[in-house]
């Protein structure tokens, strides 16, 4: 039961970051239509730039704060470079750029930081647990992940829902014609959002930095299940993106828990810890299968697209 | 649609494929052994760009996981060798037979959605496949497998004669070429392409075109796991990282670059990437920081790839 808690709560995190990832991947899909495989990029540069401010400043939430400050920079200027130029082409041309933009990123972040890792060293006050029930302990970290996380999607349904800048953002995603035509400037709303989903991605990115390491390469395997995210939520939808993460999260962390143990009721068990890894790791593309052959754009598809 | 059979892209094209037969004669001639193991290898990944093209160029869907079928071949060559069997006879048709099953099932779902969806659930599918590579303790599970011994066709033919390999690379490439290109300009070819353009219209005039897809998808596959197969043999080794998404994604870069168009862009298309790589990595360590914004550069300024922009020059 003890093992059962801690492990929701492990899906529940990783569920959250995978949203902080999945939420620009479809802002910028339902938006500006643009497949982006370089978001996993911007996952990676935010934990780079965490763990060097960090140690920069000798302050952990300094570190982070001027991460996110300069993943959204990198963000903007990406799409102001590069991404402002894919919009309107086909879905393959940007498959073909963004793979691009990929290997241009992990090639930079050797020269710069080198091939080895490296480490996000958590302050004295996160690095530690906590009891959450009586007899529970939790690690803090982890748990201050599910409360910022959470916090940051509480505040991105207010942002997209209750303010301007949202309206632009849903006005954009049904008809970026007529929200162009009625004298919103397009180009600055798709830079910002663009930059904020960037921005969202290297939070996630630093997050999981400070479990892991920050390393080359770390953006790719997770920005695969960011994919499948959105598509079982059904592309452009941000409650879509919530839902689907929070299922994809709590699946695959569940799955590889308990996998083991069912499997041993119906095989030897060699055969059973020789077969749970690898089926475990199939899980979340099986869901998605499953979710594509029975309602092929996905649990909560947007508009007709 | 008379063509002038002598045009800049012919030659060229013309000329490409002389150099790839001339290939071992110069490696012997200068005694670069490795020059004839980089081209086994641009012609076996080549054939993968063609099959693949098949079904993305003229059948308009973006397959995102096409690197599973290389992984299948490779890994019925790999695991019979394993269990015993190196007869090719029994290996290859049972590659074949292996990609093409597979390929019938990822079709038979994947092309019930369209568009992103249909690149995402390939690439699931193709991630599946990887893991079960991964998961295949026996064979090496994550670090792969050698192959001791390559394919045996008794006294037909020696795989371990690199000349020999490299030929038998080369002959089956031309045939893959010549058996999408006879396809693509058959009946069938145009109904699959008729449903690229207009999917909802050809349904309307008596066409099921998912039947037609999904046989073209088959294909495409079953040749895909022919280049495993060849490219198993060629490094003697089997992993799954033969069948990475990366890998999948090379092969669409390598069918776009070439030229979504005709059935040998992608030839073109193969041996300028691979050769641009390893001209690179040759320069610098970090090649990688090149190709990326030179990718980039592809997708915004040379539509229709280098067979597209040869084809422009041919109109003068």
């Amino acid at each position: 039961m003890l093992l059962f808690i801690e492990q929701c709560l492990n899906g529940l995190q990783v569920g959250l970051l995978l949203f902080l990832l999945a939420a620009g991947l479809t802002l910028v899909f339902g938006i500006m239509d643009l497949v982006n495989l370089a978001h996993g990029s911007l996952y990676m540069v935010g934990a780079y730039f965490a763990a060097t401010f960090t140690a920069l400043t000798g302050s952990f939430l300094a570190g982070i704060a001027l991460a996110l400050g300069a993943t959204l920079a990198v963000g903007m200027a990406v799409e102001v470079i590069a991404m402002r130029r894919l919009y309107g082409r086909d879905h393959l041309d940007h498959v073909l750029g963004t793979f691009g933009l990929i290997l241009f990123f992990n090639e930079t972040v050797r020269l710069v930081w080198g091939p080895a890792g490296m480490n996000l060293p958590l302050p004295s006050w996160l690095n530690r647990s906590i009891e959450i029930l009586p007899g529970v302990p939790y690690s803090m970290y982890r748990l201050s992940i599910i409360v910022v996380a959470l916090a940051v999607a509480i505040g991105l349904y207010l942002v997209i829902m209750r303010t301007r800048l949202g309206m632009l953002v849903r006005a954009g995603a049904s008809n970026r014609e007529m929200v162009g035509a009625l004298g919103v400037n397009i180009k600055l709303l798709y830079t910002l959002v663009f930059g904020i989903g960037a921005a969202l991605a290297g939070l996630a990115g630093m997050m999981q930095a400070a479990i892991l390491t920050a390393q080359i390469g770390m953006g790719e395997n997770i920005l695969i299940l960011a994919f499948v995210v959105i598509i079982i939520g059904g592309i452009g939808s941000i409650r879509g993106a919530f839902v689907a993460a929070l299922f994809v999260g709590f699946v695959d962390t569940v799955g590889r828990t308990y996998l083991p143990e069912i499997l041993k009721l119906v095989l030897s068990p060699t055969a059973a810890s020789t077969a749970a890894p690898a089926l475990s790791s199939m899980l979340i593309y099986l869901l998605m299968a499953v979710v594509l052959i029975v309602r092929p754009a996905g649990l909560f598809p947007t508009a007709a697209r | 649609m008379t063509r002038a059979l002598v045009s800049p892209r012919n030659l060229l094209v013309g000329a490409l494929l002389a150099l790839l037969a001339l290939v071992p004669v110069y490696a012997q001639a200068v005694g670069n052994l490795y020059l004839l193991s980089l081209f086994t290898r641009i012609v076996i990944l080549a054939m993968a760009a063609v099959s693949l093209n098949l079904i993305m160029g003229f059948g308009g869907l973006v397959s995102f996981g096409h690197a599973a079928y290389i992984g299948i071949g490779g890994y019925m060559v790999g695991i019979l060798g394993y269990e015993g069997i190196s007869s090719g006879l029994v290996q290859w048709p049972l590659a074949l037979a292996a990609s093409a099953l597979i390929a019938l099932v990822i079709g038979a779902f994947s092309l019930r959605t369209r568009g992103v969806y249909f690149i995402m659930i390939t690439l699931a599918f193709a991630q599946m496949i990887y893991y079960v590579g991964v998961g295949l303790d026996r064979y090496g599970g994550d670090d792969g497998l050698s192959i001791d011994r390559r394919s045996q066709f008794g006294g037909l033919l020696n795989l371990s004669n690199r000349t020999v390999f490299y030929y038998l690379c080369f002959v089956l490439l031309l045939a893959t070429v010549y058996l999408v290109w006879r396809l693509v300009n058959s009946r069938f070819g145009l109904v699959i392409q008729g449903a690229r353009s207009n999917d909802r219209r050809m349904r309307a005039i008596g066409f099921p075109t998912y039947r037609y897809r999904l046989v073209c998808f088959v294909i495409a596959g079953t040749i895909c796991g022919l280049a495993g197969v060849l490219l198993a043999n060629h490094t003697d080794f089997i992993s799954p990282a033969m069948m990475h998404w990366t890998r999948s994604g090379d092969l669409i870069v390598m069918a776009v670059l070439g030229g979504m168009g005709s059935v040998l862009g992608p030839v073109v298309g193969a041996v300028a990437f691979l050769l641009f790589e390893e001209v690179l990595a040759d320069i610098t360590e970090h090649w990688q920081i090149i190709m990326g914004p030179l990718l980039l550069a592809v997708v915004l300024f040379a539509r229709g790839g280098l067979d597209g922009m040869l084809a422009s020059l041919s109109r003068g």
